[in-house]
This record gives C-alpha cells, structure tokens and sequence, in this order.
C-alpha cells in the first residue's frame, strides 16, 4: 500500500518526534518538514530524507501540493494565520497547538468518519489527550457533573511555547473536558515541577458524579486505559479510581515511549501518538475508499 | 533604613488556616480593621489566589469575586491585592478581579518557573495594575537561579520581585544572601514574605530588610499557611523599635488583630496562636512577670494594658518593681479622667 504524505510544520520537539513516529508507521512517510529558520530540527528531517526548508508555510504549499495531511506543531497564534492557507491547499491539518481552528479530537473518545473528512481537526494539549478519555469513560457509566484535573509535568518537557500561553493551555484543556469529556463543568490546573531526575506526567483526575457504582466506573476506566496502551503504550493508572461521597479520584501517569524526547516528557508522547494515530485513521479511510 | 511597604495577607494566605471559609462580612470587618491600620497592601481570596477554589485546594464558600468586591467595598487607602497563579488562574480572571475593585495583583510562580508569569505580568501592566512578581519556594533555587528568574519578573514589567520561603524553610543567612543579590541585580523593589515553621519568621523579614528589602508580608497574629506567616503586628512592633519608617500604626494593627480577626476566628471555632499582650513586654522592655499584674491592672483601673506596660518600659522599672504598675495603671486612668 502507498503510504500517505505527511507534512511538519514547526520542527520543534513535538515536530521532530512526529517524524520519529511517523517513521515507524506503515501507513505514513513524511514528505517535507517546514520551519520559519533553519535549525536543527530541519537537519534531522534532511537526515531522514524528507524535503526540509526554512520558506515556512509557503513553500510546503507551493512545492508539495500533493501531501494529503499536515501536522501544525508551531504555536497558537501561528496556526491561525496557517489555518486559511492549509484548507486552500486542499491538505487535510491535524493541529497540535491550542489554537483550535478545527473541532477538539481525542481520538478514543469522538474521532468519526465524518471528522477524518474534515479539512482541519485540533489535538487539544497534552494534558487533554491524557485526561478527556478518562472524564469521557467516568461520563458514560456515572455522569459526572464536575471534572477537575491537576496536570504535572516536568519543567524540562514544557517547551516556550506552553509556557508563554499557559492560560491557553488550561482554558482548552477545560474546554475539551466538557466538550468532549462530557463534564458539565470542568477546571484544570497545570503544574511545572522542576525535579531532576524529571518526573513523569502525572494526572490526577477527579470528578463529582451523579451515580456512584464505583466497580463500575473502576471497569470503565480499565476499559478506557486499555484502549489507549494501543498507541500510549506508557499510559497507566497510578491509582486506580476511589470514591469519597460522590467524589472519584483516579491518578495516572504516562510514560514516553522515548523516541526523540526523554521518556519522562510522556506530556508530549500522548499528543504525538495521538495525532499520528488519526492520520494512520485518515490512511485506512482513504485505503477503504480507494477499494 | 529605606522605607517599608506592608502587605498584609490574613485574608489570603490566612485563608488556609480557615480552610478558605472566609465570608464577606468577615471580609469587610478585617478590611476596614487593616485599612485604618495604614496597611499599604490587602490581600484577599482563595489562599492558592484567583480560582483556587477547587476539589484539589478546597472549595471556599464565596469566589474570589464576591470576595474582592467586598473587600472592595470596605477600603478606603490600601491598595486591594490578589493572588494570581498561572496555571490555577488566567488573565480572564484577573480583569474579572479588576472590575470588582482590585487595583495590584501578585503573579506567583515556583521559583524556577518565573517565564509562565509573562503573560500574566505584561497583561496586569497593561491594566494598569501595581504588579509584583512572587518566586515562591526560595529555599529551592541557588542564588544565581532566583536572580536570572527575578530578572525575568523584571523584564516582563514587574513593579516588584518578592524571594518567597512558601516552606518556611529558609534561615536568616539564606535570606540575606537572597535578597542581597537580588537588591544588587535588580533595579526594582525587593520584598520577602516569610512562614514561622522553623520560628523564624520575624527574624527573616529583618533579614531581609537589613539586606535591603522594602515590601515584607505579614499577616494579623500570623495567621496563614502551616506555622502562619510574619505576625504584621509584631512585625510592626520590631520596625517601630529600630526606627524603620513604614505606614502602619501599631496600637491599631494590634486592633485589627484582637478586635476584627480574634472574634472572627473565634466564630469558626479556629483558636489563633496569639499573644499580643506579651508582644509589649518585648516593645517596652518590660520585666516579663509584670504582664499578669498589668492585665490585673487595666482590669481594675479600665485602661489599655498596653498603655501601662509601655509606661513601666518608659519609667524603666526594673524586675521586683510590679507595684508600680499599680501606680501607672491609676495614673493613667487619672489623666483619662
């Protein structure tokens, strides 16, 4: 089968280790990887063959009309002035920034048909990635009225990019934890520690839930946790969920899978896996079709 | 000695003490008690700042913004400050703060954190806001990190830096070490809010002070997270002692102690660790067995304690004098008449 042509725009620490992941997918090859500057991250997409250049967002469209989708891992800000172009060019954009131009997706939890058919989808954060699909399966057997999060991660795996648009980051995490997660009303707090050796990414989640079955919420999120070891094989549950009056705590920690970044920078692993596996998802649609 | 700037934070790092169960009307009668004290900067809200009423930090009864407007409402010359910390809170919530009547804000960041402040500090500049910078956590940077990070603070626009000891963790010598190259690098104020876990609360914001600093934190009888935070009232005390110019009155910043907070805590069935009475004996230099007799005293003459010992310091009565509080106490009430 012909593998599908990816492009990376920002080839910063989530873009290069897209093009790690990328490497290893037989559904996908990175085609040409674009930055503002020349850096390091061009050499090593030069390194892996791909087409590199500093012309930004230009060149790609110019050069590569052809690539059937796009990975945005720059900023916010610079992911809404890419927005019009990329949809002009006909790519199909997959959003690692705040910046959600397109519709939350957590690929376990809402990712359809329909929306591999759209022109742009947004990965939420990290710590969305890391924390919807636990409120969404707590949500279906429970209905939680209220999620909270507290999400720590290593200062080390939290880039400038995060950490000048920290507001960004808790907002669109609340946002994607109603939305999607299905809380009726959600609050995130994001913490930097700045331990060494660097600590994992660490969630803890806790949610105010109108029924109160805690074996079956405990089942749900095993269910949910299983799920997602299928791309984030580092994902685990540290505790599993505990109930106080109609309060569920559960804690879970991910793991990297260490391709460029550290295996303690898991924060960044869970957007990447998950952005690379609704393009393998867009790659078996398109296969479907092509039949 | 340069001029001091008080913050007093009963009402926001006191929050912990109270499980973040402050009510307005608490709120106000504190307020008004500390603005008339000539407290330069009131802090109120959630003790983990804007947003902090949370499952993880506590659920306060009334949100920041009732809080603040509240506040609002009751000062008259203090500047009205909160607690924002990114990650908790968000620009959106500081404007909503504003509009209810805060005029300064402290943006707090673990102290090697200091660049997610950014958005925050270059947004309350923009507002129009006094903003200070507050590193917490001091005690876990080297000196050279909690410059380069204050230097940030600096950079974004910060009208002060604060070196925080959140652990109440540091010694006087850290202090002055801190604070002394932070003074040396940074062309803005320098301020110090201290926790008496290792009872060294006072004697690290004259650390602090003699290293320079100019905004030191206090709170009334102490009250705040884990031991609580400098007692503003004995922290005014010291000041007045080694003649430090500031703009607090100490007679009624013990006040705003014993007669605003005491009975609002007293309410909630929270016994505070104070003594302010015994605070004299130190102020005036007294014996410290006269403190009984004197309570005795003002009891039996009806004036002020504080007025007889402070008279017993001033006559310089020595210990075995405690029948001259007799004759102070009554020569006090005599001039009253």
């Amino acid at each position: 089968m012909e593998k599908l042509k990816a492009g990376i725009i920002g080839p910063g620490n989530i873009g290069i280790d897209l093009m790690m992941k990328i490497k290893r997918s037989p559904y996908l090859e990175t085609r040409c990887v674009v930055n503002i500057k020349e850096s390091e991250g061009l050499d090593i997409a030069r390194d892996m063959g791909a087409d590199a250049s500093a012309g930004g967002v230009d060149y790609m469209i110019e050069n590569h009309p052809d690539l059937d989708i796009v990975f945005d891992a720059t900023s916010a800000s610079a992911h809404v002035k890419a927005a019009p172009k990329l949809k002009q060019a006909g790519y199909f954009t997959i959003d690692l920034t705040p910046a959600a131009v397109g519709p939350y997706c957590v690929p376990t939890v809402n990712l359809t048909e329909e929306m591999l058919n759209m022109d742009n989808v947004n990965m939420v954060t990290c710590a969305g990635q890391a924390t919807v699909p636990v409120v969404a399966a707590i949500n279906k057997v429970a209905d939680v009225v209220y999620a909270e999060v507290v999400s720590s991660i290593s200062s080390k795996s939290a880039g400038p990019g995060t950490r000048a648009n920290i507001d960004e980051f808790t907002v669109t995490t609340r946002q994607a934890l109603e939305q999607v997660g299905g809380a009726d009303k959600a609050k995130v707090i994001i913490v930097l520690n700045p331990a060494e050796p660097p600590i994992f990414m660490r969630n803890t989640i806790y949610t105010k839930v109108k029924n109160t079955d805690i074996e079956a919420i405990r089942s749900a999120v095993e269910d949910c946790v299983r799920e997602l070891n299928t791309f984030v094989p580092g994902y685990k549950i540290l505790l599993e969920p505990i109930i106080q009056n109609d309060i569920v705590t559960t804690m879970i920690q991910v793991e990297g899978l260490g391709d460029y970044l550290p295996v303690y920078s898991g924060n960044l692993d869970i957007i990447t896996s998950a952005a690379v596996n609704i393009a393998e998802k867009k790659a078996q649609q398109l296969a479907r079709r092509a039949k | 000695m340069s001029k001091i700037f008080l913050t007093d934070t009963t009402l926001r790092d006191g929050s912990h003490t109270v499980s973040h169960k402050w009510n307005t009307d608490d709120v106000k009668k504190i307020v008004t008690a500390l603005d008339a004290a000539g407290i330069d900067l009131i802090e109120v809200g959630h003790g983990d700042g804007l947003t902090g009423s949370t499952i993880n930090y506590g659920f306060a009864d009334y949100d920041d913004f009732e809080i603040v407007r509240a506040a609002s409402s009751a000062i008259k010359n203090a500047k009205l400050t909160v607690l924002l910390i990114p990650g908790i809170g968000t620009v959106e919530d500081l404007k909503k703060a504003q509009e209810c009547g805060a005029k300064a804000v402290r943006v707090a960041t673990h102290v090697t954190e200091a660049d997610v402040s950014e958005q925050h500090i270059k947004a309350a500049k923009k507002m129009g806001m006094f903003t200070v910078g507050f590193l917490m956590m001091g005690h876990m940077a080297s000196v050279e990190k909690i410059v380069e990070e204050a230097k940030k603070m600096e950079s974004y626009g910060a009208d002060v830096v604060y070196c925080t000891d959140s652990a109440g963790a540091m010694l006087p010598v850290n202090v002055k070490e801190k604070i002394s190259a932070l003074v040396k690098n940074l062309s803005i104020p320098v301020g110090h809010h201290s926790h008496n876990n290792l009872g060294l609360a006072i004697g690290n914001s004259l650390a602090a002070i003699e290293a320079g600093a100019t905004y030191i934190d206090g709170s009334l009888s102490g009250l705040g997270a884990g031991a609580g935070n400098t007692a503003t009232d004995v922290l005014v005390a010291v000041m007045n002692k080694m003649n430090i110019e500031h703009n607090a009155d100490l007679f009624k910043t013990m006040d705003a102690s014993t007669n605003a907070l005491l009975p609002v805590l007293e309410a909630k069935g929270v016994k505070a660790n104070t003594n302010l009475d015994t605070m004299i004996l130190g102020y005036a230099g007294c014996y410290s067995s006269f403190l009984l007799h004197a309570r005795r005293a003002a009891l039996r003459f009806n004036v002020d304690v504080r007025e007889i010992l402070i008279e017993c310091g001033r006559r310089k009565a020595v210990g075995g004098q405690e029948d001259w509080i007799i004759e102070i106490a009554s020569d006090i009430a005599k001039l009253k008449r």
